[in-house]
């Protein structure tokens, strides 16, 4: 049942080959079989999920069943989940359970998905490896001795180790694609405002997004379809209606335009990592597609761009964690500072205080304007050669990552060389456009991720150049060996 | 030397909505502590703010009646700090693109001019929530209820330079956020308070002194005794050879003192930056026109009609107009008794009012409503009780003993305008008192007072006033 995709499942329980239950203890064994090797979950829910099983296979019975229902995903740790611990991964937050649901969750459970867990991240989203979690560092499935990137990198190893079906991410500065890229799934990011933020621990509000990552562009579509639309409690989701994404994957690419932003091909990609993504976008010539270079000359920016703005943002967002409500409290404080600085300094982890620490300079005065009123027009720059980029193409193709998964311990003393494995998911997000990441070859045992950013709320165009993609190669079928 | 006092206002108006300012909790009074804090007030991981419409329309609303200009687009900014009663260690306000700017109100001075004191900006915010620090035995207990009520803070010019004119202007504004409805001006429940920035400068010096705050100043008299304590306090320290140092104070209205707020001085950075999780107030023309229709009159406009419709005397008119509820009232009465403005105005400004403070009541729950009060001087128009015993009736009707008819006729009060009637009886005290009458006729006028006086006595005081005066002059003249 575990090498279904998301879709086949959906078939599967539509037909009555099996239950939702079946399924959930199918997949809840898988965790408990094989998650110790990978560290995927910091909390696997598995009492609840069989209820929710149970209620899903009880609905199918009434007719009421929808494509979702019965199906099992993992949601990333960072949604709020009525009842259960949310940690964001923080030592902060290891004693919090939400009162509520994020509207994320409430929308998977609308649909009547079954929650397994909640999986693995970095703290509060912090990180491009996954290891700066409280709970520890995860295994990528393909190699455990790699990263499986971040800061979705428990829903991306879960999702290529086959211990879900499919998990929520959340893309800030490319924490579904670039984790999606080095685990060999597929992820998409869609445009800001198109799901929405409520009940999703902010990291950085402006940035933010949340999306599926699964095996298949098609699947993604299906969870997107979920996930999407407007939600009142979130002033910057979008009133738009949202598009039946699975039922736009049937068009052909014939007369599509890509374009390959030189800036993305240039110095500190991956030789090999390049050889797979040009042999990706030969395949898309194959398929119809007419295939142009562009500029985005503004490429050098986003990353000292995005490292002002959204530790910025981060800086304020996570002021409320102050050991007063809720959340980890310092022993025997002594006074009113003494409870803040030791909340706060025994609570955090170090790449979340060097953020905090980096936002609350960029914003303090006599330094804001130089910096976070700077980032600002160098964010609208940006914003601009995607404008330009799109009255000439449809999709712009480039690798997601300018590496395969690197080794675990390998970055964690050079945060700047962290920060730059980012160069190509982050623009996306200063933007506000909707990315993707699908597998798209390997070096040695290792998966590259081919990225495909799209236009403002083109999500079903790109889930249908990527679907067409997967019709004909096979990487997304891949799995890693040690999790039969 | 001599001194000149420079004072600006920032005042707090709590918005009179029903819910939050970003979240759909009751922003009621007086509820038990943390029953009135939804996830969004309590500032828990993950929610957001949502923008509440009706404060949007207040502040329009208030920015019209000052004459300020409504920003088309205005802006919320986080202001970060720690606090233990500020949920998400920022609060959310307005800082470089506020909703209102550039009005002014006028006040009136003592000696009768009036001044224009400028409204730099008026800005939406959220309020904090209050800390405890009785009870809890050496802990702080946090209340979230007020956590997101929205208040419209309201920042003056440096335009006043007196504690009376601070305190002229506090009233003004006061007045005008209840005329229009955005503000219940409650100070004890705090949801009218204000922080005064006081300096001192020589006379004709140009620039300023250095300022001193005072916060949360919750009474008009307050504010006109902290400002005097603190100019006193600022010249003195100044001649004595100090300076004054920019800090925050507090009045403590036990001590009839300001005291530093902080024992050591802390640079506050408040690391303002526009808040990403709300979008920018956008109010289009049409909007400003749809809350423009809506306002009343305002205090300034009514007061000149009512001294140019009623030919009431300034003050009269400024009494009248002083909320809202009383010039309503006012009106409905002459527009009852049908003329007679000033006779209304007199008993409006008179018995009714000092009837409502003695009982501590509002004119809006007034025993006597504006039909019996003009009922009652319709009577007094056509002779049929004088104004003396009207007092007697209005007190009957505010012990809720009928309308006026009702009580005139009950009581026997209707006056006697028959001359007959009142012939005979200034004939009966003339016959009885010869003695007084001679005294009168040798020259004693002030007598006339005694026969009045008998006369009133003998009729429960319902003879014709007019009539019996002029019977009196008669018949003691002849």
């Amino acid at each position: 049942m575990h090498d279904k995709t998301l879709a086949e499942l959906s078939a599967g329980l539509a037909a009555g080959e099996f239950s939702s239950v079946e399924l959930t203890r199918h997949f809840l064994g898988r965790i408990e079989r094989f998650d110790g090797q990978l560290n995927s979950f910091i909390t696997v829910t598995a009492e609840p999920a069989l209820a929710q099983a149970l209620a899903a296979d009880e609905r199918r019975r009434r007719g009421e069943a929808g494509p979702l229902t019965g199906i099992p995903l993992a949601q990333k740790d960072i949604f709020c989940t009525d009842g259960v611990r949310t940690s964001c991964a923080s030592k902060m937050l290891d004693n919090f359970i939400a009162p509520y649901d994020a509207t994320v969750v409430a929308q998977c459970n609308a649909a009547g998905m079954v929650m397994l867990g909640k999986t693995n991240m970095d703290e509060f989203a912090m990180g491009s490896s996954n290891e700066t979690s409280y709970f520890g560092p995860v295994k990528n499935p393909w190699d455990t001795v790699a990263v499986p990137g971040g800061s979705s990198g428990g829903s991306a190893a879960a999702v290529a180790a086959r211990l879900t079906p499919a998990a929520t991410g959340t893309d800030t500065g490319g924490s579904i694609r670039q984790p999606a890229a080095l685990c060999g799934i597929s992820g998409i990011k869609p445009t800001y405002g198109r799901v929405s933020r409520y009940g999703m621990i902010a990291f950085a509000s402006s940035l933010d997004q949340a999306g599926p990552m699964a095996r298949t562009a098609e699947d993604c579509a299906l969870l997107l379809g979920a996930i999407a639309g407007f939600d009142p409690r979130d002033s910057t989701s979008v009133e738009r209606e949202v598009p039946d994404y699975r039922a736009a994957l049937g068009n052909d690419l014939k007369g599509l335009k890509i374009g390959l932003p030189k800036e993305y091909f240039g110095a500190g990609l991956d030789p090999a990592v390049a050889q797979a993504v040009e042999a990706a976008i030969n395949e898309y010539r194959k398929l119809g597609a007419e295939v142009v270079e562009i500029s985005l000359p503004n490429t050098g920016l986003a990353v000292p761009t995005y490292y002002v703005v959204a530790p910025a943002e981060c800086s304020s967002n996570l002021s409320r964690m102050d050991g007063v409500r809720f959340g980890y409290r310092c022993d025997n404080p002594k006074d009113l500072e003494d409870l803040y600085k030791r909340s706060r300094g025994e609570g955090f982890g170090p790449e979340v205080k060097r953020r905090i620490m980096i936002g609350t300079y960029a914003l303090s005065a006599g330094y804001y304007d130089a910096y976070y009123l700077k980032a600002q027009q160098m964010r609208q720059l940006i914003s601009d050669d995607f404008r330009r980029a799109f009255e000439t193409v449809d999709v712009i193709m480039g690798p997601t990552s300018p590496t395969v998964a690197f080794n675990a311990g390998e970055k964690t003393d050079d945060p700047v060389a962290m920060y730059l494995a980012d160069v190509y998911t982050i623009a996306a997000n200063l933007a506000g456009l909707p990315g993707m990441s699908i597998p798209a070859g390997f070096v040695g045992n290792r998966p590259v991720g081919l990225q495909l950013i799209g236009n403002y709320f083109d999500e079903a165009r790109l889930l249908n150049v990527a679907h067409q993609y997967q019709l004909t190669t096979d990487w997304h079928q891949r799995a890693p060996q040690g999790f039969e | 030397m001599d001194w000149e006092t420079v004072i600006g206002l920032e005042i707090h108006a709590q918005l009179a909505t029903r819910s939050k300012i970003f979240s759909g909790a009751s922003t009621a009074f007086g509820a038990a502590p943390n029953t009135q804090a939804c996830a969004v007030d309590l500032g828990l991981p993950g929610v957001l703010p949502v923008l509440n419409r009706e404060v949007v329309r207040m502040a329009a609303k208030f920015g019209l009646a000052i004459g300020a200009t409504v920003a088309p687009r205005s802006v919320f900014a986080r202001k970060n700090y720690f606090y233990p009663d500020l949920p998400k260690g920022y609060q959310i306000s307005q800082y470089e693109l506020p909703v209102v700017a550039n009005g002014h109100i006028d006040i009136e001075l003592e000696d009768g001019s009036t001044k224009r004191i400028g409204v730099t900006r008026a800005h939406l915010e959220e309020d904090a929530g209050k800390s405890l620090h009785e009870d809890f035995h050496g802990m702080t207990g946090i209340d979230l209820n007020r956590a997101g009520t929205p208040l419209l803070e309201i920042v003056s010019e440096p335009d006043m330079r007196s504690a009376r004119e601070a305190v002229a202007y506090m009233k003004r504004i006061h007045e005008l956020v209840r005329y229009i409805e955005i503000c219940d001006g409650n100070m004890q429940e705090g949801s009218f308070r204000c922080d005064a920035n006081v300096s001192v400068r020589p006379k004709g010096q140009k620039e300023f002194g250095t300022r001193a705050e005072i916060k949360n100043i919750n009474s008009f008299r307050f504010v006109e005794k902290a400002i005097d304590y603190e100019v006193e306090r600022q010249i003195a320290l100044i001649e004595s050879g100090g300076k004054v140092v920019q800090e925050t104070r507090l009045y403590d209205p036990d001590r009839d003192e300001t005291r530093s707020m902080r024992a050591k001085e802390e640079a506050n950075d408040y690391r303002y930056f526009p808040d990403p999780d709300l979008l920018p107030v956008v109010i289009e023309p049409s909007f400003i026109e749809a809350v423009r229709a809506t306002l009343p009159e305002l205090p300034e406009a009514k007061r000149q009609r009512f001294v140019s419709e009623y030919e009431l005397f300034p003050y009269d008119a400024g009494f009248l107009t002083a909320s809202r509820e009383l010039a309503d009232y006012f009106e409905a009465v002459v527009k009852a008794v049908g003329a007679e403005a000033k006779l209304c105005a007199n008993w409006v400004m008179g018995d009714l009012s000092a009837s409502l403070n003695r009982d501590g009541k509002d004119v809006s729950d007034s025993p006597v409503s504006s039909a019996m009060l003009a009922g009652m001087i319709r009577r007094i128009t056509d002779n049929t009780i004088s104004g003396k015993i009207a007092k007697e009736v209005f007190e009957a009707m505010w012990n809720g003993e009928g309308d006026a008819d009702a009580v005139i006729d009950k009581k026997g009060l209707r006056q006697i305008t028959d001359t007959d009637a009142i012939e005979k009886i200034v004939d009966e005290i003339l016959a009885a008192n010869p003695d007084n009458v001679a005294a009168y006729r040798s020259g004693k006028d002030k007598l006339f007072g005694f026969f009045v006086g008998q006369a009133m006595k003998a009729t429960q005081g319902k003879a014709n006033p007019q009539q019996l005066n002029d019977l009196l002059k008669k018949k003691l003249s002849g």
